[in-house]
C-alpha cells in the first residue's frame, strides 16, 4: 500500500530535539488561518502555526501530536514544521491540561487589571489542544 | 636552600590545590558532555530557522518591515552571555574584550547581561546595564530565551534602541571556542549566500508581512536560545581546559619540589655524617 509516488518528507523540529522525521502521504495541521492538509507537490508556502493537532498520515497508519506555536515551510517534496513545543498524544498528561484549562478560564473570567489577555488565551488554547489531541487517540 | 620543613609544607599545599583542580576538571567534563549533547540537539532547529529566515528575506526584498531597518536611536543593545562563575581561563574576559573592543562608544551601549562575570566587569567599566538575567545561564530553557527576546524587541519597537547585538562564545568543538559578536537586528542579508532554489516563488499565509511579524521574533528567540546552550557548553569546555592545565602545572611543581626535598634531605644526612666523623676523628 506504500505508494512511493505519493510519499514526501516530513520533519518536525523543536528547540530541544528532532521531534519527527519520516515519510508521509499527507499531513494535516492548524495554521493561524485555519486547518490545512498537505499532499505531495503542494505549492511552496510558509505559514504560521496555531496551537492544534498535527496528524501525520504514514503509509501504515496515523500519528497524532499536539503542536503549539511555530511555523511551517511547505515545499513540493518536503514539509518542515518548526515548532516551539510539540508532544505526541501519548505524552500528554490530561489531568494537567484540565487543570491548566481551568486556571486559564478562571483568569479570563476574573478579568483582573494586570491580566495579560494574550497569554491567558494562549494558555487556554494550549490546554484545549492537548485535551483534543488526547481525545483523538 | 630552603629548609626541609618549608619545602614539605609548600608541597602539601600544592597537592591539595591539585586535588581541587582535578575534582573541578572532572565535574566540568561531565557537565560538558551534557551541555554538548544539548547543543547538538538544538543545532538542527537553529540551522533550519536560519535557513528559512534567510531564504524568506531573499525572496521578499521589497518588503518594508520595521525589523529590517535600523531604528532611529543611536543606542545599541548588546546581549552579553558569560558565566556566573570564574576559573574558566579566558572565557569571560574574552567576551568582555569583544564588547569593549567592538568600537561602540560606551554611552551608546545598553547591556543585557546574562551571567554575573560579564555584568560585573562591564558595570565596573562604566557600561549601562539595562537588565540582568544571570540566573538563566545555570539551566537555560527556551522560555527564558523567549522572555529576554520579548524584552529586547519591545525596546526596539519603542525606539529606545536602534540595533541589537549578541555577544556569546560559539562552541566549535570540545577544545575550540570562539567569542562571537553577532548583529541580530536589523537583519542584514548576505547577498553571496543566495541559494540556488531561491527562485521558487514562496507564498505566505496570512501574508508576508504578518508572517515576518511572527517569524522574526521566533528567529531571534531561537538565536538567543542557541547562543545560551552553546555558551554553557563553551563555559564548561573552557573550565575543563583551564583546570586540566592547572592540574598538570601542579604536577610539575610537585615533582620539582619533591626533587628539592630529597636533595635537602640527602644534604642534611651527609652533613650529619660529616659532623659525626669529624667529631670521632677529633677525639681519637
Amino acid at each position: 500500500m506504500a505508494d512511493n509516488e505519493k510519499m514526501f518528507q516530513v520533519k518536525i523540529i523543536t528547540p530541544d530535539r528532532i521531534f519527527y522525521t519520516g515519510e508521509a502521504e499527507m499531513i494535516e495541521f492548524t495554521t493561524s488561518s485555519g486547518q490545512i492538509g498537505v499532499y505531495k507537490k503542494h505549492i511552496p508556502l510558509t505559514t504560521v502555526l496555531a496551537p492544534g493537532a498535527v496528524i501525520i498520515h504514514e503509509a501504515d497508519g496515523e500519528k497524532v501530536a499536539a503542536v503549539h506555536a511555530g511555523f511551517a515551510e511547505v515545499l513540493p517534496e518536503q514539509v518542515t514544521l518548526l515548532a516551539e513545543i510539540a508532544e505526541w498524544a501519548e505524552e500528554i498528561d490530561v489531568s494537567r491540561a484540565e487543570a491548566a484549562k481551568a486556571r486559564a478560564e478562571e483568569r479570563l473570567q476574573a478579568k483582573a487589571a494586570d491580566l495579560d489577555l494574550a497569554r491567558a488565551e494562549f494558555a487556554l488554547r494550549k490546554a484545549l489542544t492537548r485535551i483534543d489531541v488526547k481525545d483523538m487517540k | 636552600m630552603a629548609s626541609m620543613r618549608d619545602i614539605k609544607r609548600r608541597r602539601s599545599s600544592i597537592q591539595s590545590t591539585q586535588q581541587i583542580t582535578k575534582a573541578m576538571k572532572l565535574v566540568s567534563t561531565v557537565k560538558l558532555q551534557k551541555a554538548k549533547n544539548r547543543a547538538e540537539e538544538t543545532n538542527p532547529y537553529f540551522n533550519y530557522m536560519y535557513q528559512t529566515v534567510v531564504s524568506m528575506l531573499q525572496r521578499s526584498g521589497t518588503i518594508m518591515h520595521p525589523y529590517l531597518k535600523a531604528g532611529e536611536s543611536q543606542k545599541k543593545a548588546v546581549v552579553v552571555i558569560t558565566s556566573n562563575r570564574g576559573l574558566a581561563g579566558g572565557y569571560n574576559s574574552n567576551i568582555v574584550k569583544l564588547v569593549t573592543d567592538s568600537g561602540f562608544s560606551k554611552e551608546d551601549v545598553r547591556v543585557y547581561a546574562i551571567g554575573n562575570k560579564g555584568k560585573e566587569t562591564l558595570e565596573r567599566r562604566g557600561y549601562e546595564i539595562a537588565e540582568d538575567y544571570s540566573g538563566v545561564i545555570e539551566a537555560p530553557v527556551y522560555e527564558d530565551a523567549a522572555a529576554i527576546c520579548a524584552k529586547v524587541l519591545q525596546a526596539f519597537q519603542d525606539g529606545e534602541i536602534g540595533e541589537i547585538y549578541l555577544a556569546y562564545t560559539h562552541f566549535k568543538n570540545t577544545v575550540s571556542h570562539e567569542p562571537t559578536l553577532m548583529k541580530l537586528l536589523p537583519i542584514e542579508i548576505d547577498e553571496e549566500e543566495v541559494k540556488e532554489d531561491s527562485n521558487i516563488l514562496m507564498n505566505y499565509e496570512p501574508n508576508d508581512e504578518e508572517a515576518l511579524d511572527m517569524i522574526i521574533p521566533k528567529y531571534i528567540t531561537s538565536l538567543f536560545y542557541g547562543a545560551l546552550v552553546e555558551a554553557v557548553a563553551s563555559e564548561n569546555g573552557a573550565r575543563m581546559q583551564a583546570m586540566d592545565a592547572a592540574t598538570s602545572n601542579a604536577e610539575d611543581m610537585i615533582s620539582d619540589l619533591s626533587l628539592k626535598y630529597n636533595r635537602a634531605r640527602q644534604g642534611s644526612i651527609t652533613q650529619e655524617l660529616t659532623e659525626i666523623i669529624a667529631g670521632a676523628s677529633a677525639i681519637s
